[in-house]
């Protein structure tokens, strides 16, 4: 047993193990962290198959900035946690029977022998000079360069959807346009106003 | 001359517009000078064609497409040519007279106008009928007339009877119409050809095809269904019941249209399509048939009739039953002589009969007349012509056609012929009769109106009498002068096709030719036949019954009440049309009305449709709860179904 | 060496767990929201491993879009989320019928 070997089935047990927790566990913190131990393990699968660029990716962006929007999200929401746990089991006989049932199905399918070593033989390592960054680099900048673009766009829209949702507007905040405040003219804040003078008659 | 041929219906279409839409700008007047302006110019414009046409110059063509459809063109067009010629002479002569007639009858009628523009519409209707040259322009103005037709019977629109009278005739007419239009359909069908030349031409080829795979010869069942149009235009039995009803009509339009001219349309029709029905047998002997019951059923009604102007009537029916008959013989040329004589004695019966009524003030009824004659000298004098003319009186223009028909008849080797020949002969009997009846009790004997509607009756102004002088004299001399050329003369030339083995006229044609006037040897002919003599029987004894024993008549109709009470009843036609056809159809209405309106399209089809979604949608329902997580239930299912199935198969 | 089977392998039982977890967590939707994230990880092995075994980089590509379009999903859905519970004080999804209509 080589040592990708070993890599390979202790992250697959580990990552299996935290998506079990992520999908049963009560506690949305926790589940939120058993994600982050989970998507970990992914990236390390990852590893195994030679997508550095990827799994980094992986850790950096779902474990460093997704996971901890849902961990926040989760903390900053007063959720009824005794609530949530009313009916959990309810559609358990039926969700696992189909679930069971499914990778029953695929393992039918994978080992039918059209996935077999021999059809799929792993390919030799690439050379040490090989940077799996650049390469996607070169096919993202070069041949995906629209759906890349599109991508971009995709992002652009949901922070703006993002925000756009969740801002609003508190009726009790003291609050100035700064665009108001630029353009102010002299007329807006001064208004000269006639009085005629009165004078003391001196009485006779 | 094509600018003539357009100018002559279209010149009574103008008059008709401008006095029917702007007949209020022009005042009484004005309308009546429009109308018979445009009358006058197609009649004089017909004659010119008239006598060009005997000269030879024939015309056949289009004047304007107005559509292509399957390869088929709609077309309007002319074809004048002898028949066509005479047709347009007769109907605007005696539209003519009638305009000018009219203008003394409708004098006082609010609807002076309107009047004007319909006999002028019907004039222009009548005149495209006849001018056709192919099946459409013929069924538009076939259709036109009765539309004309309808207006006019319901003229006097706030009387009830007027509204049921035009109804009924225009319902009838639609069973005739019907007929027709599917005869066209089936010439269509098998022709090709909605042109009569091209019709005609094929006709001696398709006389054999057959229907599908029956027995039945395709010319048989155009033939009859043409002629199913022309019973219902021309008014044969069973479809003659419109007629003695419209006369609820003003009586110019009496004249014009219910004697004169569209009832003669269905003659023309079947002459004009001489080259189709000379091929059925089956329907020549139908049309002999037919036009016997009628010509001889329809005088026994008018036998009985008291109202003036019924009487004519029937005896309308009853000469167009002789028409008819003529046709069936073959004797095309004899229909049509007889067609056009008839149009100017009944014209003129009709009209003399409108002089009688206004006289009265509108009285119709005969048993409150008598004694007329030395009041109404000119109508007395005209009515008598057209009497004679009517019964067939040696040497009247009656005599000559109604003569040349019966010994057509007597001639004609189809089998029905022996069955018309006596009905025919029988009628000369019974039309001298009631002719004379009417003439009798209408200017003769002791005035049976009160002392105050005598004193004022008196003759009619000068534009009622003018009109009446002068069709009684084509009432006269139109015998003498065109028997000759007509019957056996090539008078018609290619206009009227008939078969050597058919050709009656030919025949009696033969037996005159002992040189000199064929006009005088029919009369000395026909003052030995039968017909004659029954005709004088009829008028002597029409003589004895109402001048010398006046009881007589109340008399032998107490004692044959029951044939006297048919006779009144019109042999129950009515009845029985209200009975199983009026009310069958309310019936079969109402079924339709309860069972398929109400059952099946409303409760079944429309109700059901919208009952059936809303069960429907009211199972589905159940399922939509609206949880997302249902929605990802049925997603992650229906997935899985899908991996299942892609696995098993 | 291992076989592709088991990275297949591996990605059906992954989507198979956070199906199981849709069905039970009916009651949180910030955990039906991490169950479809563990979904796309599951796609995503699939990819990379294939990208390996036929030597296509394509497929990487391909996760790298999932990625994204997936973290853009996540962060919708947590606005709405919490859009959500400002206006119902409760992410039940049992509350959340309005689209029965």
């Amino acid at each position: 047993m080589t040592f990708i070997q070993f890599a390979f089935y202790f992250f697959a047990s580990v990552l299996i193990f935290a998506a079990t927790m992520v999908v049963t566990i009560r506690n949305p913190v926790k589940a939120a962290l058993f994600l982050v131990l989970a998507f970990f393990s992914a990236a390390c699968v990852w590893l195994t198959l030679e997508a550095e660029f990827l799994a980094i990716v992986l850790v950096l962006v779902y474990v460093g900035a997704v996971m901890v929007l849902f961990l926040f999200v989760v903390m900053m929401l007063d959720i009824n946690l005794t609530r949530l746990r009313e009916g959990f089991g309810e559609y358990l006989p039926i969700g696992g029977l189909i679930a069971i049932l499914m990778v029953l199905e695929l393992a039918i399918v994978l080992n039918s022998g059209g996935f077999s070593e021999e059809q799929f033989p792993r390919p030799e390592g690439h050379p040490e000079t090989y940077s799996n960054t650049k390469e996607l680099g070169r096919l993202l900048y070069t041949f995906y360069v629209y759906p890349f673009e599109l991508a971009a766009i995709i992002l652009l829209v949901a922070i703006i959807a993002a925000i756009s949702l969740t801002l609003r507007k508190r009726p009790d905040t003291k609050y100035l346009n700064p665009a108001d405040q630029v353009t102010v003219r002299k007329s807006d804040r001064l208004r000269v106003v006639k009085m005629p003078a009165e004078k003391n008659e001196p009485q006779p | 001359m094509e600018t003539i041929y357009l100018a002559i219906p279209l010149s009574c279409l103008v008059g008709s517009i401008a006095a029917g839409l702007f007949g209020r700008f022009l005042g009484r007047v004005g309308a009546h000078r429009v109308t018979i302006a445009g009358v006058a110019i197609s009649f004089v414009l017909s004659t010119v064609v008239f006598v060009d046409v005997m000269r030879g110059n024939l015309f056949n063509g289009t004047v304007y497409t107005w559509a292509i459809s399957g390869g088929v063109p709609f077309e309007i067009g002319f074809l004048i040519d002898e028949l066509t010629a005479m047709m347009i002479v007769v109907v605007t002569f005696v539209s003519f007279m009638v305009h000018i007639y009219t203008i003394g009858y409708m004098q006082d009628d609010p609807g002076y106008q309107r009047f004007f523009s319909y006999i002028a519409l019907f004039t222009f209707a009548m005149l495209m009928l006849v001018m056709s040259n192919n099946f459409l322009q013929l069924f538009f103005g076939w259709e036109a007339v009765g539309l004309v037709s309808y207006l006019l019977i319901g003229f006097w629109y706030q009387r009830e009877s007027a509204i049921a009278a035009n109804l009924k005739a225009f319902l009838v007419n639609r069973v005739g119409d019907f007929g027709f239009l599917l005869g066209i359909a089936a010439i269509l069908y098998v022709f090709g050809s909605l042109d009569y030349a091209t019709v005609f031409e094929a006709a001696p080829g398709a006389a054999s095809a057959t229907v599908a795979d029956t027995e039945t010869l395709w010319i048989t069942v155009i033939c009859l269904l043409l002629f199913l149009g022309a019973m219902g235009k021309s008014a044969q039995v069973p479809l003659h019941v419109w007629l003695p009803d419209s006369m609820e009509g003003p009586t110019p339009i009496s004249a014009l249209i219910h004697a004169a001219t569209m009832v003669t349309a269905g003659i023309f029709m079947v002459a004009r399509m001489s080259p189709l029905f000379e091929f059925s047998d089956t329907a020549l002997n139908v049309v002999l048939v037919i036009g016997s019951l009628t010509a001889f059923f329809m005088a026994l009604i008018g036998l009985v009739q008291n109202d003036i102007k019924r009487v004519v009537a029937y005896s309308t029916l009853s000469q167009l039953g002789y028409m008819t008959v003529a046709l069936g013989a073959s004797a095309y040329a004899a229909g049509i002589f007889h067609l056009g004589t008839h149009a100017f004695f009944k014209a003129l019966l009709f009209l003399a009969a409108g002089s009688v009524i206004i006289a009265l003030h509108h009285q119709q009824d005969m048993r409150y007349m008598g004694g007329l004659k030395r009041v109404m000298p000119i109508t007395w004098v005209t009515a008598i012509i057209g009497t004679l003319a009517l019964i067939g009186f040696p040497g009247f223009s009656g005599f000559f056609s109604k003569d040349a028909i019966i010994e057509a008849v007597h001639y004609s080797e189809q089998p029905a012929a022996g069955f018309a020949y006596v009905a025919l002969t029988l009628g000369t009997l019974i039309t001298a009769f009631y002719s004379w009846r009417l003439i009798f009790l209408t200017f003769h004997g002791k005035p049976r109106m009160s002392e105050h509607d005598f004193e004022h009756a008196k003759e009619s102004p000068w534009v009622v009498t003018l009109p009446l002088i002068l069709l009684a004299i084509p009432s006269v001399v139109i015998g003498w002068m065109y028997v000759q050329p007509l019957l056996f003369g090539d008078f018609f030339g290619d206009s009227i096709k008939v078969l050597p083995e058919h050709d009656t006229l030919a025949k009696i044609g033969a037996h005159y030719d002992h040189g000199g006037s064929v006009a005088w040897q029919m009369l000395t002919h026909g003052l030995t036949a039968l017909p004659v003599i029954l005709t004088l029987v009829g008028t002597a004894l029409a003589y004895f019954m109402y001048i010398q024993r006046p009881d007589l008549p109340g008399k032998i109709a107490s004692t044959f009440s029951g044939l006297y009470r048919v006779l009144m009843n019109k042999y129950g036609f009515d009845e029985f049309n209200e009975f199983v056809f009026a009310r069958g159809a309310r019936k079969i209405g109402s079924f339709f009305w309860r069972k398929g309106d109400e059952s099946v399209i409303d409760g079944f089809m429309v109700n059901g449709t919208a009952r059936v979604v809303g069960w429907f949608s009211s199972v589905v329902r159940h399922i939509q709860t609206g949880y997302v997580y249902h929605y990802a239930f049925a997603m992650i299912i229906g997935l899985f179904v899908f991996m299942t199935w892609f696995l098993s198969s | 060496m291992i076989p592709l089977t088991h990275y297949l392998i591996l990605g059906a039982i992954l989507f198979s767990i956070s199906m199981v977890g849709i069905f039970l967590n009916r009651k949180n939707v910030v955990i039906l929201l991490m169950a479809i994230e563990l979904l796309l990880l599951a796609v995503n092995v699939n990819f990379v491993a294939f990208s390996h075994y036929l030597q296509d980089t394509a497929g990487q590509v391909f996760v790298f879009f999932i990625l994204t379009v997936a973290a853009a999903e996540s962060a919708i859905g947590l606005a709405i989320l919490i859009v959500l519970f400002r206006n119902r004080r409760s992410i039940n999804v049992e509350d959340l019928d309005a689209l029965k209509g």
